[in-house]
């Protein structure tokens, strides 16, 4: 049946925490109330990727844009828009004022952009299966299980070229193959969506918005290397995704799509869903596959790997979410479509969760190569609020920041590792000169620390004493030995940590100091933060051509820090002042000032 | 199994496949430095200090855990690889406290060992140590969070080698704590007081109840007449503390070196041994012949007991009433022996030296164990201990003559002294068992079969037409098998294929006990339980039945075996026992 319009609003978990489902709610109501129900068809899609300017509501045919929609605007949409044919034109995205019916494709945000793990998000009712399919959804699994063998399957991906998106890059042809060329046992297939990188949410829009694209590609592997029993781990902390998963579980069983002897090829696959409970260190392969076995999550010594010996000891393939996302599409479109997109040493694109200090914050998928100076101007609109750009933070908590100067670096594996940093799994976190670098490295610290599991003695122990001194430095306590302690305990960590978490947890901080010394100076030799940040290093003084002499803040000053007589320009007494503010708070005269 | 060439540091070597790069270093004459590694165990990978170098790639792997592979070479020794350790071990010296002086491990400390290795001369990092107070609920372990190292071997002992389970990791990174579940007090947890904990810890967070002082305060009373038995272990045990080879047997130096100490008495829990063949296996026949629960399973392993009262309670009715060859002593000194002596039982101090942690609870547990009408075993010291009262107490040990016990509770026959080994306590019953239900002496009297280290070894002794169907197990996360086999039987109302189980909670027996020497691993299991199988074939009497002095017992004393005598001073009773006291 054909509609006149098909309104299509964004129901990723940002999105949904802005109203989203009252507005699409209010959108069904608006229809049938104005009589244009039957004419009308309203979909709840995955992520449209441009969280800054969410909640989202796209309607086609026009391809109109509209952003930051509330829910009492769902009256006028469908008056003006659907009934009228008049694009409501303040709701619109306006990059320049003067522009009007902005349609996606002018929006300098997705120019750039290359949708191949998110082809479906924003497009999708992910809960209906058979948009999946009208999508060349599960084309992909009738190929690889009537028209190609296992070894065809490996060569395709062989020549993709395609690499785990987890942030390791190993090849996943050879991964696959090492399981596929295990003896014959009972393996596995696991997908790794314990996403944990704080900012990163790449992951979670991708189950949220197109879950079938795992759900196939896990069968794709099952086929490929002989297991018939699929695991996704997901967190615990991803409700949505865990119900649009559930959902799109039970619809492809129902189409004989999972489970026992898909499409009538006497091939039996079928997952299970496990939660994890809290535990970051759960994404590390080995102690996500221990937690699946039942057993605390922490990791085990590689060499045995996983794909010859992971979940129960036996051949287990696990990827990452973006990895198997990846999948189906090489598959139907081929290898050699696939590797023409990327660098020499990365294939394909690659989703990054930009955030931060930017204008543009969301979700990017950008084909590797495309330059973060790109990423960060083209695409995320530069600097928010004018501020001046300070650096880029990639790979969360296991990667490093990257400067000005490298700003034209071409984004891929290789690259990122020569600056100091890594791909990560896709944060990609920027900082403005409001920023105090060495708080950021103090974050991503106390964050692995938190979430260390304690197993091994460098990442336990280490990892406490780089944050312990971390906490120092920005309290006033910090020495210039500090720097060679950091520096000898950071590489104890990263060559004797037993997974990737202790070994990358140093990144932050090594990568800080090397190009932000002036800035640890600061705090170390002048005992200040530049950026006003860390409290115990801001001086509060009064600004005497300000100051009346009210007395209001020398009353209001907890530690009675501040003198002076009435009417005589009042003084902050520095070794006394707590740093509480409260001064400046009270003050109406803005005489207080921070340094 | 294909052979693999790799290189070690250059040196090539040729190992089985499977082997790991430390044991193939080993080979090479190599020794790669390792501190939570232990030979009976998995390997963990928590400390980190194994780590070598692929050559010709930036790799670090742990040796301990990684395969080797065709034409793998490792570089295990660079000026890298030490800083690093060293910066890893002075980070795990930095939250352990520096008191080694006042420690129990001083001198005897994996820890220290390292730290002499690495030449760590300053504390470069900021020393933070656990403030959690001693655990020293249990009669037997004493638990001091101060000293843990987290290397993780205590959970993997008690959790994959015992499966008993009273120790986990509880919390994450920085305050990960080796502790029972929801923190409870390790009494009130399902430890059995095996002590495989302690033997395995590398430092002085886990170890034995000292009660060193209280043998020392006995013999200093005037009103005190010590008399101290030796468990089996004890003569092929100690030995290693004086640095003597695994194994030599020092049975007449350790009955001089008690005397020295100041006992008036040096009995030989050899005897108790025989003792018990002949009570439970007089048990064991009218069980056969007269009906009872069958198979029988063997009682003499106290933390084996505590484990069946936990785990088990439904088959209680297996375990053999006879008490463990420690506490029949005990009765008899308090009884039989103070009355020869002359002596009120009243004034009699029994000490037992034994291998074991869970005997120091045993000769508390229960009325049972007051038979004799006073405690019947006064204060059970592990070899650990006794080897430090020899040390502290003026004895050159390796230079004392040889002496005799004292009779007749000194005598005993080759079937006593296997006791110590897994299968000893099976061969010895089969020794006498024989005798007793066919009137004939068994021809072979060495039973291979259940010798050895199997974790499960099943057998069958033809006693002259019936069958005997035994089964030997040690290592107690290996009875499972078995335990449910004889429920399976239970619940079809037949009988699982046995007639008798010999358990021991430590893997290899006693001679491996939580308080024997540290560092055993199946190497020196098998040195030392030779000692005792030599000290049997060394023997004039080789059978429990022949023991001239058991006999002069039982007519002088006990009349016979399962007399109403007997069964009061020798037997016991179980209960069913909560695996956690909430």
């Amino acid at each position: 049946m054909a509609f006149r319009n098909y309104i299509l609003v964004c129901g990723g978990t940002a999105c949904e925490s802005s109203r989203a489902d009252q507005i699409y709610q209010n959108l069904i109501e608006e229809c049938k109330a104005q009589g244009v129900a039957d004419e009308v068809q309203i979909v709840k899609t995955g992520c449209f990727g441009f969280c800054e300017q969410g909640p989202i509501v796209k309607i086609l045919p026009e391809d109109s844009f509209y952003v930051k929609v509330k829910p009492e605007d769902a009256k006028e949409l469908v008056s003006e828009h659907v009934i009228k044919g008049r694009e409501v034109a303040r709701l619109l995205y306006d990059k320049e004022s003067s522009r009007k019916h902005a349609k996606v494709e002018d929006i300098k945000f997705y120019q750039k952009q290359f949708r191949i793990v998110l082809r479906n998000c924003g497009f999708i009712d992910p809960e209906n299966i058979d948009e999946y399919i009208a999508r060349e959804g599960y084309q992909a699994l009738e190929k690889a299980l009537f028209e190609m063998t296992g070894e065809d399957i490996i060569e395709e991906l062989k020549t993709a070229g395609l690499r785990g998106r987890g942030g390791a890059g190993f090849p996943t042809w050879m991964k696959w193959n090492f399981s596929r060329q295990a003896a014959n046992d009972t393996k596995y297939v696991v997908c790794n969506a314990d996403e944990g990188d704080p900012g990163a949410y790449m992951d979670r829009s991708t189950l949220e918005g197109d879950p079938h694209s795992v759900l196939e590609a896990m069968t794709i592997c099952g086929k490929t290397i002989g297991a018939n029993k699929g695991f996704i781990y997901i967190r615990a902390e991803y409700p949505l995704a865990i119900h649009r998963l559930e959902i799109a579980m039970k619809q492809a069983r129902e189409y004989g799509l999972l489970g026992s002897n898909i499409l009538g090829s006497g091939f039996d696959f079928d997952i299970e869903i496990r939660l994890g409970a809290g535990a970051f260190v759960c994404g590390e392969e080995t102690a996500l596959l221990h937690s699946i076995e039942g057993h605390r999550g922490m990791p085990t010594p590689r060499p045995p790997f996983p794909a010859v010996k992971g979940l129960w000891g036996k051949p287990t393939v696990i990827n990452n979410v973006e990895t198997w996302a990846n999948i189906p599409v090489i598959i139907t479109k081929g290898g050699n479509w696939f590797n023409k997109i990327g660098t020499a040493d990365s294939k394909g694109t690659k989703v990054f969760a930009l955030t931060g200090k930017i204008r543009n914050s969301g979700l990017v998928e950008v084909p590797m190569g495309t330059t973060l100076r790109e990423i960060i101007y083209d695409i995320g609109g530069g600097i928010a609020n004018n501020k001046k750009f300070k650096a880029v933070q990639t790979g969360g908590p296991s990667g490093g920041v990257i400067t000005e100067d490298d700003l034209d670096t071409p984004i891929d594996f290789g690259s990122l590792v020569r600056i100091g940093s890594m791909m990560g799994s896709g944060g990609m976190i920027v900082m403005d000169e409001d920023d105090c670098i060495v708080d950021v490295a103090k974050f991503y610290l106390n964050f692995t620390v938190d979430e260390s599991c304690g197993k091994c003695a460098p990442c336990r122990i280490g990892g406490k004493s780089l944050c312990n001194i971390l906490e120092k430095i920005t309290i006033g306590n910090g020495t210039m030995k500090d720097f060679e302690t950091l520096e000898t305990i950071g590489e104890a960590m990263k060559k004797g940590s037993l997974c990737a978490l202790g070994q990358t947890a140093p990144n932050p901080v090594l990568s800080t100091i090397k190009h932000f010394k002036d800035e640890y100076l600061a705090h170390i030799v002048d005992k200040s933060c530049p950026s006003g940040t860390c409290k115990k290093l801001v001086k509060y003084t009064i600004n005497a051509e300000k100051c009346i002499g009210c007395t209001a803040c020398a009353r209001k000053c907890p530690v009675a820090a501040i003198t002076g007589e009435r009417k005589q320009v009042h003084i902050i007494d520095q070794s006394v002042c707590i740093k509480c503010g409260v001064c400046m708070e009270t003050c109406k005269f803005g005489a207080v000032e921070i340094h | 199994m294909s052979i693999v060439h790799v290189k070690i540091n250059g040196i090539p070597v040729e190992v089985e496949e499977g082997t790991t790069v430390l044991n193939a270093a080993k080979k090479a004459g190599v020794k790669i430095p390792t501190l939570c590694y232990h030979d009976d165990l998995k390997p963990f990978g928590s400390c980190g200090l194994c780590i070598v170098k692929q050559e010709g790639s930036a790799k670090i792997i742990r040796a301990c855990a990684a395969p080797v592979s065709e034409n793998l070479s490792v570089i295990t020794h660079d000026a890298e690889l030490f800083e690093v350790r060293k910066t890893i071990l002075e980070l795990i010296l930095s939250n352990h406290p520096s008191s080694c002086l006042t420690c129990i491990r001083n001198g005897e400390c994996e820890l220290q060992d390292l730290a002499v290795e690495f030449g760590i001369r300053e504390q470069p990092f900021e020393s933070r140590i656990s403030d959690r107070p001693k655990d020293t609920s249990s009669a037997s372990i004493v638990l001091d969070p101060e000293k843990c190292i987290k290397c993780g071997r205590c959970v993997q002992v008690c959790q994959d080698m015992q499966g008993v389970f009273a120790l986990e990791f509880i919390g994450r990174g920085d305050g990960t704590v080796m502790a029972p579940a929801a923190m409870l007090q390790l009494e009130d947890s399902p430890c059995v007081r095996c002590g495989q904990c302690a033997a395995h810890c590398p430092v002085g967070a886990i170890y034995e109840k000292d009660e060193t002082d209280s043998f020392r305060s006995a013999v200093k009373d005037p009103n005190k007449q010590v008399v101290v038995q030796i468990a089996p272990s004890i003569r092929v045990g100690l030995s290693e503390s004086f640095g003597l080879p695994a194994g030599t047997v020092t049975t007449k130096k350790i009955y001089s070196a008690i005397r020295r100490l100041g006992a008036v008495a040096v009995h030989d829990t050899n005897f108790g041994a025989d003792l018990t063949i002949m009570e439970e296996g007089s048990e064991l026949v009218a069980r056969l012949t007269k009906g009872g629960a069958l198979p029988q399973m063997t009682s003499c392993c106290p933390a084996w007991v505590d484990y069946v009262e936990k785990y088990y309670p439904d088959l209680l009715d297996h375990v053999s009433s006879a008490k463990s060859p420690m506490q029949m002593v005990g009765a008899i000194e308090k009884t039989y022996t103070a009355q020869k002596m002359g002596v009120d039982p009243a004034k009699l101090y029994t000490v037992a030296i034994m291998p074991c942690t869970a005997k120091k609870y045993e000769a508390i547990r229960d009325e049972h164990m007051h038979s004799s009408g006073y405690q019947d075993v006064d204060l059970v010291l592990t070899t650990r201990e006794f080897a430090r009262l020899i040390k502290s107490s003026g004895i050159d040990f390796l230079h004392l003559e040889e002496e005799e016990a004292d009779s007749p509770i000194g005598e005993y026959s080759g079937a006593g002294t296997i006791f110590g080994a897994t299968g000893g306590v099976m061969e010895a019953a089969v020794r006498t068992a024989y005798h007793v239900v066919t009137g004939k002496e068994l021809e072979h009297i060495e039973v291979e079969s259940v010798r050895g280290l199997s974790e499960v070894k099943k057998g069958a002794v033809d006693f002259d037409g019936t069958p005997i169907r035994v089964a030997v197990i040690h290592g107690l996360t290996h009875v499972k098998e078995v335990m449910d086999e004889i429920r399976a039987a239970k619940a079809e109302g037949k009988q699982a294929p046995y007639e008798f189980i010999e358990v021991m909670a430590c893997r290899g027996g006693c001679i491996a006990g939580g308080g024997q020497p540290y560092g055993a691993n199946d190497e020196l299991r098998v040195e030392r339980s030779a000692g005792l199988y030599a000290d049997d074939k060394n023997s004039k009497v080789r059978c429990s039945h022949h023991n001239e002095s058991i006999h002069k017992l039982y007519e002088e004393f006990l009349e016979k075996p399962l007399s109403e005598k007997a069964h009061h001073l020798l037997h016991t009773s179980y209960q069913d026992l909560p695996v956690y006291k909430a």
